[in-house]
């Protein structure tokens, strides 16, 4: 409230110092102050708590627990007047993706985010959280709306992976999680996701080409489940711990690999246990880094996005001398 | 494996790589017959008794495609590394897995990258090669496909894909399914260059590359028999408990659901590509302003 208050009066100053009048000196001490007061809202996150002792396999457990807050509790609480939107335009609606207009700290922002069911019959509707393309292109469809009208997006991911089905695949499943991926590098307008349970696979990334990539400390975000994974390489898939544990796919792991840029603290037992202070963190978090975001030139933001992503991955440089 | 007087980027082995075993007949998967090795090798390796497709490796699919004397790799000369430090329940590390495919394929990765002529149209290739870890994209792939899309902006080349691949590496984790927004990050060079992606999807072509950047074409063919989906077949079938459409993923399937522009019979591939290559010509070698000015002269003399 101060902060937007002082940004206020500093406009008004200017306006003002138009007709001539030298307000310099006034314009810079709120400056000054303004400054001030963001370095506070800027200061660091405590580190998350060195409970990295609890296991890959646990934090597993955690992420996918029935009573972790999922999407639509994030929304009630982080923003106000959330407005949901419904259907890609092209074939139909799809509630295991949950997307619209709603403010944030004043700001009108665009959210998407992946939803789960609490209950067989919600579960029903929303598949389990894992999206259909119609999800994808119904996000997509809205994050432009928002890019139109210079909103930034927020996502939350919360999904075992796209749905796995016939439908899916005659829709075209792999070329609508393509084309999110490409789209988001473009997306004139700041993005931030945030992986806040099950970030499963290409249908995590779909929606999670940000400009920072949060991530909660008990959730999880890979290229295949454990179990898939168990299946396929350890051809037995009750050897899923095992696979969780290979995988790296834990926040403490990712933050080391780059993958992501912070991780949020959880209190001890999960999110699920003190909610309230999950989702103060993650707001104070997002906050934080949309106050940067929105400072940034469009091109500068793009750029750095583009190069955020185009340096992941790790190989050997071999040495021409090897070469035959 | 030098062809055409140049060689594809290898690495140097500690064992001598391993030859095809000598004998002169195979029998055909589908029809059962017995076929001569020789034949089927200037058949485009498909059957001549009955037209089965039997798979390509990178570099006899590049010999089909390209004109003669005219490839060269141009492949960055890096390797997998284990930023996981993966090991398979059966004990075998990564680093392991790695040594015995570059054996058993003679080649240093699972994609070759080069630069050629296809009926004279100069193109960048990216070439998968199933036999390498199932063709899997890692962090290697990734970056070898920034480097041909980077090549093909400085050379003003067309980009041609040709996708072999089960999907995304496994033992490198989230740094693989990171690679499917690194490719899709770079591919957007080529739109601002005004310069052509064909994306060619062969069997089998299914999740993450599918799923970025094979999907992301601006001219999307399917090889007679490719495979193409992006959840495997096994797994859908799990989750759903039903019997699949016979067709499902086919390459029929994928045209009939409009998801690639045409099918394409293999020994069919260059002439198409060609053809494609023709239309964009005036773009290619020239910077896209001189060529789209001489293209509305051309139009309007």
């Amino acid at each position: 409230m101060i902060y937007e208050e002082l940004q206020r009066q500093i406009e008004q100053l200017r306006i003002l110092s138009r007709n001539g009048l030298d307000l310099s000196e006034e314009i810079a001490q709120l400056e000054a102050k303004l400054a001030a007061l963001k370095r506070q809202t800027v200061a660091p996150a405590p580190s998350p708590s060195p409970a990295t002792e609890l296991d890959d396999w646990e934090r597993v457990k955690l992420a996918r627990h029935p009573k972790r807050p999922y999407t639509l509790d994030y929304i009630k609480s982080l923003t106000e007047d959330f407005y949901e939107l419904h259907g890609d335009r092209l074939y139909g609606d799809d509630a295991a993706i949950v997307t619209g207009l709603a403010r944030f700290e004043g700001q009108t922002v665009v959210i998407v985010g992946t939803q789960k069911g609490r209950d067989a019959t919600e579960n029903v509707k929303r598949n389990f959280g894992m999206p259909h393309p119609e999800g994808y292109r119904k996000a997509l469809r809205v994050m432009k709306l928002g890019e139109r009208f210079g909103f930034p997006v927020i996502t939350l991911i919360d999904t075992p992976g796209a749905y796995p089905g016939v439908g899916a695949e005659e829709r075209n499943i792999g070329g609508a999680l393509a084309q999110n991926i490409y789209e988001l590098f473009h997306l004139k307008v700041p993005v931030i996701a945030t992986i806040i349970g099950e970030g499963g696979s290409g249908g995590a990334i779909a929606l999670a080409v940000g400009d920072r990539v949060l991530m909660l400390e008990n959730a999880i975000y890979s290229v295949i489940t454990p179990e898939g994974c168990a299946a396929i390489l350890f051809r037995d898939a009750t050897k899923a711990p095992e696979a969780a544990r290979a995988l790296r796919l834990t926040a403490p792991h990712l933050l080391r690999l780059g993958v992501i840029d912070e991780v949020i603290p959880e209190p001890p037992g999960g999110a699920h246990l003190e909610p309230e202070m999950t989702l103060g963190t993650l707001k104070e978090a997002l906050q934080r880094h949309l106050c940067e975001l929105l400072a940034l030139p469009v091109e500068l933001l793009l750029r750095q996005r583009r190069e955020k992503f185009q340096k992941m991955g790790v190989y050997e440089e071999i040495p021409e001398s090897s070469l035959s | 494996m030098a062809i055409f007087g140049k060689k594809y980027f290898k690495v140097e082995l500690d064992r001598p790589e391993r030859k095809d075993d000598e004998t002169l007949w195979m029998k055909c998967k589908a029809c059962g017959e017995l076929v001569f090795k020789k034949r089927v090798r200037e058949n485009n390796n498909i059957c001549p008794k009955c037209g089965e497709y039997f798979f390509l490796t990178a570099p006899e699919r590049i010999e089909l495609l390209v004109d003669p004397g005219s490839f060269e790799d141009i492949s960055r000369p890096i390797i997998a590394a284990d930023p996981l430090q993966f090991t398979d329940e059966d004990g075998s590390a990564y680093p392991e897995k790695i040594k015995k495919a570059q054996e058993e394929t003679g080649l240093a990765n699972e994609i070759i990258i080069g630069q050629a002529r296809i009926g004279g149209y100069p193109v960048i290739l990216a070439v998968m090669d199933f036999r390498f870890i199932g063709g899997s994209m890692g962090s290697v792939m990734g970056e070898q496909i920034c480097q041909a899309i980077r090549h093909a902006v400085k050379e003003r080349a067309a980009f041609v894909l040709i996708s072999a691949t089960g999907g995304a590496r496994m033992q490198e984790g989230i740094l693989s399914l990171m690679q499917m927004a690194k490719t899709a990050s770079a591919r957007k060079m080529l739109a601002e260059a005004k310069l052509p992606f064909i994306s060619i999807m062969t069997y089998p072509t299914t999740a993450g590359v599918e799923a970025s950047i094979a999907s992301l074409g601006d001219i999307t063919l399917a090889e007679k028999g490719a495979l193409i989906g992006f959840t495997g077949r096994r797994v859908i079938k799990q989750t759903i408990r039903q019997d699949l459409p016979e067709d499902f993923q086919t390459d029929r399937f994928a045209f009939e659901h409009g998801m690639v522009d045409n099918l394409v019979k293999r020994e069919q591939l260059r002439d198409e590509l060609i053809r494609v290559l023709s239309l964009f010509a005036p773009l290619l070698t020239q910077s896209p302003a001189v060529a789209i000015e001489a293209h509305k002269k051309e139009a309007i003399v």
